[in-house]
């Protein structure tokens, strides 16, 4: 293959990646913007999404679109279920105290890791695309179903930005987010938002996790990286900022799609992680944030 | 204060010290190694302290300098065939060369930042440890042999392997940390750290130059661990690119919480705590990281201050 189609095979399962991060990082960042909590159980969100959707998958028989459509609306809910509990039994107890929350938060990134471990185990399972059909480019064929995660990811990204600024929900959630106290002062329950925010930030992983798991296997320890690369991109694109977030996707998607094609995937990663770490030395509030009052 | 209270604490030390001596003679032979692993790794636990517990500083990458320690002290054995004292000299040198690299990067940042940050650099050492797998064994890691770990001493030589030299050196290192650690926060300096521990705006204000003075803690902090990792390398002679993951970057974390941040004697006891807690539910399930997980999240809700942390509050309050 030539260095131009090569170059667009990198660009598009760069997109793919992007498109699944997007969503993933978006849940980190409503968490982190509204409630400053640093989650790093998110990561493990997004793996309950993947086993999840292989355990409701093989449950049901059938055409796989018909499992994996029910895994894409079930999997995120018992997720968002399982986090809100976990808000309410633990978050909520600690005050939201940045740092307590943060050793709570890898507490539970371990319960799950290990639960996980013991009831679905330490192999690999694959889930069935809901439709296999092949794109024919002139260079290559290219799979249908990842160009339909990109797609699928950019309408929910849209939706969620509706929601945000065009329903009464955004309002009092970016309330919330600008000014918790005097928001609780106008008869915001920020305590149930909290919750709310908590749940849907973990369902945003676990819609990624579904999307991804016919691509990717789903293993009990496919949260770290996912947990790494939502970091990275929440930094760069500054904390609670959904544009920024997007964008810093797409960008860290794309280039580690594309480094990783031509170069080792470790020295992407070494790169990638330190430049994040000096953005955030130099840079605190991300390359697209504005700095917090 | 009464006159007698400077002397207390240094009792209450050089007796858990002579305690552990004495211990080494009556141990069985499992107890007796794993004490010995516990000892090495309450140090790292210790450096760990002086950070989390006197300065308030939440690092999430102390994995990296207990690493360089190791590395530092392995790599020179095994492929520069350096002798013990050397070998534990470069891992001390890499751990406080990093930490002053790490602390200065990293110290401009606060709080959740600061957290991240220290993550990522751990991150990177890890991954820059797996891409020169060839020389430092990636994930399989090296093994030093047991001809190279041989402390010699003028005429006489002692072979880290044997187990009671083995404990006896894991002692001295931790005892020699604890009393230095001890007369550190027990000193000037050490009562700077708290102070900007609990207001360093005021600390600033009142003259004191806080970021030198928390870049000493970091330096310190990362040269006790370092001395931690590079005992490990030379004690039990294994060196792999697991200690440099993120895992062990909490496990100081949990060990300090469990038994106290900001006391002396907190990282033994919960190091002592968590290794026999792990080591007795292991004989019926393997879930250990479960019990890690649990562990971290009681310990946050309803014992914040850890064992020691809530001996002092309730009856001793001159335990420093």
């Amino acid at each position: 293959m030539h260095f131009g189609p090569h170059l667009l095979l990198a660009a598009l399962e760069g997109l793919v990646t992007s498109a699944v991060l997007a969503l993933t990082a978006l849940g980190l960042s409503l968490v982190f913007g509204v409630m400053r909590v640093v989650n790093v159980a998110h990561g493990e969100f997004f793996m309950l999404g993947a086993v999840l959707a292989w355990a409701i998958s093989t449950a049901i028989s059938g055409h796989p679109a018909i499992g994996f459509l029910a895994a894409l609306v079930l999997a995120p809910l018992i997720v968002g279920a399982i986090a809100l509990v976990a808000e309410r039994l633990v978050l909520r107890r600690l005050n939201y105290n940045p740092e307590a929350t943060i050793v709570a938060t890898i507490g539970m990134l371990y319960i799950i890791q290990q639960l996980a471990l013991t009831f679905y185990g330490p192999e690999a399972r694959p889930v069935e695309p809901p439709f296999s059909y092949r794109i024919l480019l002139p260079w290559f064929g290219y799979s249908g179903y990842k160009l339909s995660v990109i797609a699928t990811s950019a309408l929910l990204l849209v939706a969620t930005w509706l929601v945000l600024t065009r329903t009464k929900i955004g309002l009092v959630m970016r309330a919330t987010q600008y000014d918790s106290e005097t928001a609780q002062a106008f008869g915001i329950p920020v305590d149930r938002v909290y919750g709310g925010v908590f749940a849907l930030g973990a369902m945003l992983a676990a819609i990624a996790a579904v999307l991804i798991v016919p691509i990717s296997q789903a293993h009990y320890l496919m949260g770290q990286d996912p947990l790494l690369l939502s970091f990275i991109v929440v930094i760069i694109g500054g904390l609670g900022s959904l544009r920024g977030t997007v964008v810093a996707a797409v960008l860290i998607g794309l280039s580690d799609g594309i480094i990783s094609v031509f170069f080792s995937p470790t020295l992407a990663k070494i790169i990638a992680t330190f430049l994040v770490a000096m953005v955030l030395v130099f840079r605190p509030h991300g390359l697209f944030g504005t700095a917090s009052r | 204060m009464t006159e007698a209270s400077p002397a207390k604490p240094y009792a209450l030390h050089l007796g858990v010290i002579a305690l552990l001596f004495a211990l080494s003679f009556v141990l069985p032979d499992y107890h007796h190694g794993l004490l010995a692993r516990i000892m090495v790794l309450a140090v790292f636990a210790m450096g760990y302290n002086m950070l989390f517990g006197y300065v308030g500083l939440l690092s999430l990458g102390h994995a990296m300098f207990f690493s360089a320690g190791l590395y530092g002290a392995g790599l020179t054995v095994y492929h520069l065939g350096w002798n013990v004292p050397a070998a534990f000299a470069a891992g001390l040198a890499c751990g406080a060369l990093l930490a002053l690299v790490i602390g200065l990067l990293a110290l401009r940042t606060t709080g959740v930042a600061f957290m991240i940050v220290t993550m990522m650099f751990a991150q990177v050492f890890y991954l820059v440890i797996l891409y020169f797998a060839s020389w430092t064994g990636g994930d399989q890691g090296l093994v030093v042999q047991q001809a190279a770990r041989v402390l010699v001493l003028g005429s006489a030589s002692l072979d880290l392997t044997n187990p009671t030299v083995r404990y006896m050196s894991a002692l001295a290192l931790f005892s020699i940390v604890l009393l230095i650690t001890l007369a550190i926060v027990r000193s000037r300096y050490g009562r700077v750290l708290v102070a900007i521990r609990e207001n360093e705006e005021r600390t600033k204000m009142l003259g004191y130059d806080t970021f030198s003075n928390k870049l000493i803690a970091v330096v310190v902090s990362g040269t006790i661990c370092a001395a931690s990792g590079a005992a490990y390398a030379l004690l039990f002679g294994y060196v792999g690119s697991s200690f440099a993951s993120v895992q062990y970057s909490i496990l100081p974390l949990l060990w300090v919480l469990l038994g106290g941040a900001a006391t002396t004697l907190g990282p033994l006891i919960g190091t002592l705590f968590m290794y026999y807690v792990i080591d007795i539910t292991s004989g019926f399930t393997s879930a250990y990281l479960l019990i890690v997980g649990i562990a971290l999240i009681l310990l946050v809700l309803f014992f914040p201050k850890g064992i020691l942390g809530s001996i002092r509050q309730r009856w001793l309050g001159w335990l420093p």
